[in-house]
């Protein structure tokens, strides 16, 4: 992104939904880690076209500890040479964890928005909560002078939001402008998901996948914009593999919620403007709501997953075969899990029965068989008694090289609301 | 005629939490309005029986010629909880496309 072409700015999303929990064990074990350790070595790899053309980098690589994160990005900076004329802008504030005792108390039940279940009931198995943060505090680093601005959480388009907002001065009652930059962060959030990766439309036809490019957003101060990528790379920027993504993982079309506002996918006209290059217009929004997203991370006790694989002649009988004879099997040792679930790999795992059966010919069917429970000593059991069936079951069975399963701890998602006037975002410069 | 949707649209999936959600969008604009008539939030539930536990939502978003389905406890819990190869509905797209209707 840096060498293939002109760049203003850089962004990059480093948190999944779960990355806080790993993030928050990390900082318990050191209070100087909770951040995402490979984003010091980006900065020191761009140190020269930060330092020297000016590109600023926009990242949530924060995590749990943004300060901590600008401290080795500075380090990374000195040993660069470039130490001292940087400067870095931080983002914090939305780490919560130390306070939900406190909104609790004051009423502030932080249910879950799927469940409608208040937070108390799962209070003690929480290991992280964070608030969800948008654009202003990005766009009020980067005024400051910031070249590098760290977050922690905060919504993935107000990564690229923040610097419009800068750049163009837009208000924060700017609803169709601020929902057009909303949009523009949305189709680039999932990299090149929006250049031709994952896409269904025409996808033997798409370019070059190895040497994929990463969609580039050209901004117009009026909200207009275009989603393009550097030339030579592969990959393809068409109306359908544009529509794909703006249409991944949203709800309601017509009410995208940021912290920033609620923008109107029912608004959005697109238009091939030239090869690989899709111009946005039209776009609308509405005010944004008087609630921040919280994502809170907690303990849902654990599972194991382990995968045998049957090869022809019969390979789906014996598979089926299999699954039933280990379920007896733990049936007459009294173990019992939350959830067993079973899928056949090759024959209908993805799609059940929309599948139908599959061939009697076919060559080989994968039985993968997962089971979830509080107790870690039933599911440890469930990695010792898998491998057995090998030796004691139907033939023709292979895939267990890698030996025994391991028993994973679950860390579930709590979503939830939370007022916008009860948490405020601060932002601090360093150098 | 009969064919299957794969033949008029393309389809991106996936999820938020314990749902799943399915942008359905037709390759051509004379295909929009068939899918309008045709893909209903009904047909939709019953195409994922024993897929999706809850209802089904579509939305329609004609300047896109797409429609948005939201299904309802469709992934065993959803996320780092659903036991399922497809623990966050990335084939439900695909899925759909199998669907037969009527052009």
């Amino acid at each position: 992104m840096l060498e293939g072409g002109p760049l203003d700015y850089l962004t990059l999303d480093y948190l999944a939904e779960i990355t806080m929990s790993i993030l928050q064990k990390q900082r318990a074990r050191d209070p100087r880690a909770g951040f995402a350790h490979d984003f010091a070595g980006l900065v020191k790899r761009s140190a020269r076209h930060i330092a020297e053309r000016g590109v600023k980098i926009v990242a949530n690589a924060g995590g749990i500890n943004p300060e901590g994160c600008a401290q080795a990005v500075a380090a990374a900076l000195q040993a660069a040479g470039h130490g001292g004329r940087v400067k870095i802008g931080v983002v914090s504030g939305d780490d919560i964890l130390p306070r939900l005792d406190e909104f609790i108390e004051r009423g502030i039940e932080l249910k879950n928005l799927d469940t409608g279940a208040p937070l108390t009931t799962i209070r003690q198995r929480v290991q992280s909560a964070n608030v969800y943060f948008g654009a202003f505090p990005i766009a009020e680093a980067l005024c400051q002078g910031a070249a590098v601005v760290i977050t922690g959480r905060c919504n993935d388009a107000a990564l690229a939001l923040g610097p419009m907002v800068r750049e163009f001065g837009w208000k924060r009652d700017d609803w169709d402008r601020l929902s057009a930059g909303t949009i523009a962060g949305h189709t680039i959030e999932c990299g090149a998901q929006t250049t031709g990766g994952n896409c269904q439309a025409d996808w033997e036809t798409i370019p070059d996948y190895a040497g994929i490019g990463y969609p580039i957003i050209e901004a117009e101060a009026d909200g207009t914009f275009v989603i393009t990528k550097h030339p030579g790379t592969g990959g393809r920027v068409s109306v359908a593999g544009v529509t794909e993504q703006l249409l991944y993982e949203i709800g309601d079309p017509a009410s995208y919620i940021t912290p920033d506002c609620i923008a109107d996918f029912t608004t959005i006209q697109l238009q091939q403007q030239a090869t690989d290059r899709v111009r946005f217009s039209g776009i609308k929004g509405r005010p944004a709501t008087e609630f921040y997203k919280v994502s809170i991370s907690y303990g849902a006790g654990y599972k194991a997953v382990g995968t045998l694989v049957y090869s022809w002649p019969d390979a789906y009988k014996k598979a089926k075969a299999a699954d039933r004879i280990l379920r007896e099997r733990w049936d007459r040792l009294g173990l019992k899990f939350d959830a067993v679930h079973s899928d056949f790999v090759g024959a209908n795992a993805c799609h059940g029965v929309m599948a139908g059966e599959p061939s009697p010919d076919i060559a080989e069917i994968g039985l993968r068989l997962a089971v979830r429970s509080a107790d870690k000593a039933a599911v440890e059991r469930f990695t010792r008694e898998l491998v057995p069936i090998a030796l004691n079951g139907p033939p023709s069975v292979t895939g267990l090289g890698s030996g025994r399963p391991k028993a994973e701890e679950i860390v579930a998602y709590w979503p939830a609301l939370i007022p916008k006037e009860v948490v405020k975002p601060q932002v601090a410069i360093v150098s | 005629m009969k064919t299957q949707l794969r033949e008029i649209a393309h389809a991106r999936s996936g999820d938020k939490g314990d749902n799943a959600n399915i942008g359905l969008i037709a390759l051509k604009p004379e295909h929009y309005p068939v899918l309008v008539r045709e893909v209903t939030a009904e047909r939709v539930k019953q195409h994922f029986a024993g897929v999706c536990m809850g209802n089904v939502e579509r939305y329609e978003i004609p300047n896109l010629r797409a429609l948005n389905f939201v299904l309802h406890q469709a992934l065993d819990g959803g996320g780092t909880l659903s036991l399922r190869t497809d623990s966050q509905g990335k084939t439900y797209g695909a899925a759909l496309l199998r669907m037969e209707i009527e052009i």
